[in-house]
Formats: structure tokens, sequence, C-alpha cells
């Protein structure tokens, strides 16, 4: 049973992927099809969650070849939240789809692309083999490369080509990074390495090979200096896709660092883990100052993106059980709130036809639920009690004031304060300056349920977390204390005498 | 051998890293197919090269004669030709259409093209 339940969240997007291209011209059925595709990972998810939480570390040998000679899949708490909202964005981004995506695109293969994705994501949350992982990421990235140049305009392809491009070196640094790694350890098994790592000498040459995985991940996650790609690109696709990439594709990015710098390289944490805090508090600084300084409203949010990223890292530099127990709480916090943001942003396009800020104005007059659903988002984005934001910002705070890391305590409440600036630019641009455009594209009835059903219902799981934040605390601190443990792990994928 | 394919793995590395940095896009794609020879060499070296000794069992033994060929690396380095194949036929296409729709393959003009929509 466990064999299958962790092999589902992988193999059914592969199934209802394939089923789509069957169902060719007939939209309904790919639409139907994906539905229930991402509607089965989310469930499948969620059991994972509950069995990782009853039962400890879950454990599946591929081909009953053994650890480490196999291929491992391995779900801790961790592992088990990111597939449950992965299954919960792909439900959300497909409901929303129907509204938001032309049939150009429905009919070229959209919804078996967002599968296939959805596939290669659930496979690099699931794997614990660092080769395996390098193939994920290709699966997922070779299909977010078609879903950006999808449809062709000009823009798209310029776009396109810079995310091609910078992501094909980040791939081929992770190769590099892994082929070295297993002329080190002789073993690329995440388990395994944990164990041999530690003595190999010198220590220099494993840290080098940490420096390459974060390079590699950081291209991917949209660290510090290397995010440039991300916001040139972001804001080209229509608005589910955008959705999807920016709930999912920098956070496999920051998984993957997570994952190896809790489990792999811990050996010269002074060094590795210092850098990661510098990277950190500059990553937040530059996210944040773009989004000042934007005045389109994908972009503004693409630079959002990045500096929560920041905070993501911030709780993996410090490194102690209660600030991992921040990262898991906040990358909960940040999925949902930053699609809703995007999901917003995708209504008032579709009812005005622009994203320049300049030109909306009026929508707190027109649409007062959705105004106020934006509001909700962006205070928990923000921050502000009682929403999720909030929750997950106190918990890395109080994590750094613990760890005496007090400059960037302060640099994260200084980001948070722009945060609330940049967002009220977007509300008093958007919703309260009095409305400058007349062209107005209604939305039929069907178009307004497929949009704010995902919507709303993100918009209430924010709301939930933040009010009842207990549950959600407990869960967070018990995925921590997991990452943080690697006995556990090790002793899961491997067996007990190894 | 092995310091010959270090400097060949070298080269590779840095004839890809400055195709890359060029303007042109053919250049581009040349650099990142060089790029993608210089990884899989690598694979395949840090692996170590033993030569003419094939890793199988002999009779009556649990295990093959050291030393042999570690069989892994060269596994690891099909599959990662198989992927990087994939994604440079993906980047032609793509380049392709970028030069049919803006009509060079000079980044800049993109850059350009791009920001007068």
């Amino acid at each position: 049973m466990t064999d299958f339940l962790l092999v589902a969240p992988i193999i059914t997007p592969l199934i209802t992927a394939i089923l789509c291209f069957f169902a060719g011209e007939r939209i309904w059925l790919q639409r139907s099809i994906s539905l229930i595709g991402q509607a089965l990972i989310l469930l499948s998810g969620v059991l994972i969650l509950i069995q990782v939480e009853r039962d400890g570390i879950q454990v599946t040998q591929l081909g009953n070849w053994p650890a480490p000679f196999g291929i491992t899949l391995v779900a801790d708490l961790f592992s088990a939240i990111m597939v449950t909202l992965a299954g919960l964005m792909g439900l959300s981004v497909i409901i929303f789809s129907m509204a938001h995506i032309d049939s150009q695109r429905e009919r070229f293969g959209y919804y078996p692309l967002i599968n296939v994705l959805l596939m290669g994501v659930c496979g690099a949350f699931l794997t614990g083999d660092m080769f395996n992982l390098y193939v994920w990421f290709e699966v997922l990235l070779i299909s977010s490369f078609v879903l950006l140049a999808l449809g062709g305009e000009q823009r798209q392809l310029s776009g396109a080509l810079k995310y091609v491009t910078l992501n094909i070196i980040a791939s081929m640094l992770f190769l590099t990074a892994a082929g070295i790694l297993y002329g080190l350890a002789g073993t690329l098994n995440m388990a395994d390495l944990s164990q041999r790592l530690p003595d190999i000498e010198p220590s220099g040459l494993t840290t080098v090979v940490a420096m390459l995985f974060l390079v590699a991940f950081g291209i991917k996650a949209g660290l510090f200096p290397l995010f440039f790609w991300l916001p040139d690109s972001y804001h080209i696709p229509p608005v589910p896709i955008t959705t999807i990439f920016s709930a999912l594709l920098t956070k496999v990015g920051v998984y993957a660092l997570v994952r190896s710098f809790t489990l792999l390289f811990v050996q010269e944490n002074e060094y590795t883990h210092t850098l990661l805090l510098i990277i950190a508090a500059l990553t937040m600084i530059t996210g944040v100052l773009g989004a000042v300084a934007q005045m389109e409203f994908r972009r503004l949010l693409s630079f959002h993106i990045i500096s929560q990223i920041g905070y993501l890292l911030m709780g993996l530099a410090i490194y102690t059980p209660l600030a991992l127990a921040g990262t898991v709480f906040f990358m909960i916090h940040v999925i949902l709130t930053k699609s809703a943001l995007f999901l917003v942003s995708g209504i008032v396009y579709k009812l005005h036809g622009t994203y320049d800020l300049k030109k909306l104005g009026g929508f707190y007059r027109s649409h007062v639920w959705l105004s106020i659903l934006f509001l909700l988002a962006a205070f928990s984005l923000a921050g502000l009690p009682p929403l999720s934001g909030f929750w997950a910002k106190f918990l890395l705070v109080q994590a750094g004031l613990e760890d005496k890391e007090y400059g960037i305590v302060a640099v994260a409440l200084f980001v948070s304060v722009l945060t609330l600036f940049s967002m009220t630019k977007i509300w008093s641009e958007v919703f309260w300056k009095p409305a400058t455009i007349t062209t107005t594209q209604p939305l039929t009835r069907s178009e307004w349920v497929a949009s704010l059903v995902p919507l709303v219902s993100v918009v209430v799981l924010i709301t939930a977390i933040g009010l009842g934040a207990e549950p959600m605390f407990r869960l967070s601190q018990d995925a921590a204390d997991q990452l943080f443990d690697r006995s556990a792990y090790i002793t899961a994928v491997l067996g007990d005498n190894p | 051998m092995e310091v010959l394919l270090a400097i060949l793995i070298g080269s590779l590395y840095a004839a890809g890293l400055y195709m890359v940095m060029r303007r042109s896009l053919v250049k581009m794609i040349i650099g990142l197919a060089f790029l993608s020879y210089a990884v899989n060499l690598t694979i395949f070296t840090v692996g170590q090269i033993t030569r003419g000794k094939p890793p199988l069992i002999p009779e009556g033994q649990a295990l093959p004669t050291e030393p042999f060929a570690d069989p892994l690396p060269q596994a690891l380095v099909l599959t990662a030709i198989v992927i990087g194949f994939g994604l440079q036929a993906f980047a032609i296409v793509l380049i392709k259409r970028t030069y049919q729709s803006v009509g060079s393959d000079d980044i800049d003009q993109l850059e350009k093209a791009a920001s007068h929509d």
C-alpha cells in the first residue's frame, strides 16, 4: 500500500497527460481528465501526509533494488506537505485555466504539459536520489519551457530564450556537481551520501561541491544574484501558467536547497550557512526594492517572489529546529498567498485587458468582494496578524532572535514594511483611485465561477491558517525536527544496519 | 589519460562559457552543446577510468574482482546525453522560431523587439 501511495503522485499525472493527448480536440474531456488527475494528486498527498504523521518516514525502493543501489522514493513530512501543496495548486490552476486560457493554447497541449509539469514537481519532492532529482528537474523544466513559449508571440520567445538558456546552464552545473559528488562518495543515494560525506577528506572538496549545488539550485530558486531571468520571464505567459510557475518551480529549487543543506552538506556549517544567511538577506532586499520600482502588476509580484525566497532561505541559514519550522510554515504560507495574488491579477486582466497599474483603477467601487480577497492576500504577504504570513514571519524572527542573528531579523522586518508599501501601491492604483478605463470585458457566470472557486478557497485557507495557526505550527515543527535529525531519514532508507 | 581528459574538459567548459556569452543565438546554442559535452566527460572521468576490466562476476563469486570499471557513471552519462539531446533540440527550435519572428539572431535586436511590444 505504501509502495503504491508514494508512486501515485508521480504516475497519476503521467497517465492523465497521456490521456489528455488522446483526448485531442475535445477540450472538455482534457479539462475533466486534468481535474481528476490533480484531485488524485491532492488526495494521495493528503494520504501520504497522514501516513507519515502516523508511522514516520515512508520509503519505497523502486524495482525492489535495496538502497543504496536502486532508486529510492522517500516521503518525510516536508516532502508530504510539498506534494499536498503541489496537488492543491495544480487543482486550483486547472479550474482557473478554464476561464483564463485561450482555446488556442488549450488545443495545442496546455493540459498535457501542466500534467507533465506536476509529475516533475512531485517526483522532485519524493525522490531520495541525487541523479533522480536531476532527471525530475529536467522533466519539469522541459514542460515549463514549452508552457512559457506556447503561443509563440515575440515577447514570449525572447522571455523563453532567457529562461531556457539560464536553466540549461543551471542544469549543467547541477549535473557537474552530481558527477563530482559521485566521484567523491561513490554513491548518489541521499541517505547514503549523508552518512559518507562527513568521512571524506579533505572536507574542503565537499564544500566545493556544496557551492556548485548552491549555484545550480540558486538559479532555479531565484536567489541573489542569480534571479535576473525570473522577473524577465514570469510576466509573459498567461496568468494560470505564471501562477503555477510561481507556486511550484522556484519552490522546487528551495526544496532542493533545504534537502541538500540539511541532509548532505552540514559539515562546514560555519562557512556554508553564513554564506546562505548573507544571500538570504540580499535576496530579500533586492527583491523587494525591485518590486517597489515596478508599475506592472505581474512584474511587481514576480519581484516579490524573489524577496519571499529570501525568507525561506533565512530559516535554512539559521539552521535550528525552530528556524526550519519557520521555513516549512513560510513555504505553506507563501505558495498559497502568492498564488492568490496572481489569481487576482488574472481576473483584473480578464476584466480590463491590461496589467499596467497606471491604467487600472476603480476596482473597489466595481468589485468590492474581489478587492477584499486581494486585501487579505496582500496583508498576509506583508505579514499582518492574524493572517498566515504573520505567524510564518513570527517563527522566523523568533528563531533569529534566539540564535542572536540580529542583522537578518532587522532585514526581515524592514523588508516586511517595504512589502506592505508595495502592496498598498497596488491597492491604491488598482482598487482605490478613480477608474480611468471604460473598456470592461464582463465575465460570464461560468467564467466567474472558474475564477472565484480557486481564489476564494486559497484565501480561505490563508485566513484559516492564520486564525488556527496551532495545528499548522505543530506540523511544521514535526517536519523541521525530521529535517534536523538526519539519523531518522538515514535509518528509514537504509535500514537499521547499513 | 586522466590528465588529457581533464585538459579537454577544461577547454570544453571554457569554450562553452565563452560561446554562451556571445551575442549571437547560434553561437549560444553551440556553447550549450559544448557545456553539455564537458559535463558528460566530467562524469565519465570522475568515475575513474579502468581499461579492459568489465564488471563481470566470475562464477562462484559474489563480487567482481577488483579493479573493475564502474558501470554506474556510464549509465548516468547515457541518461544525461539523452536529456541533453532533448534540451538542445528544443533550444534549437526555439531560436529558429525567434529568428523567424525577429529576423535577427542578435540578442540586442531581440531586446529591442521585445521592448517595442
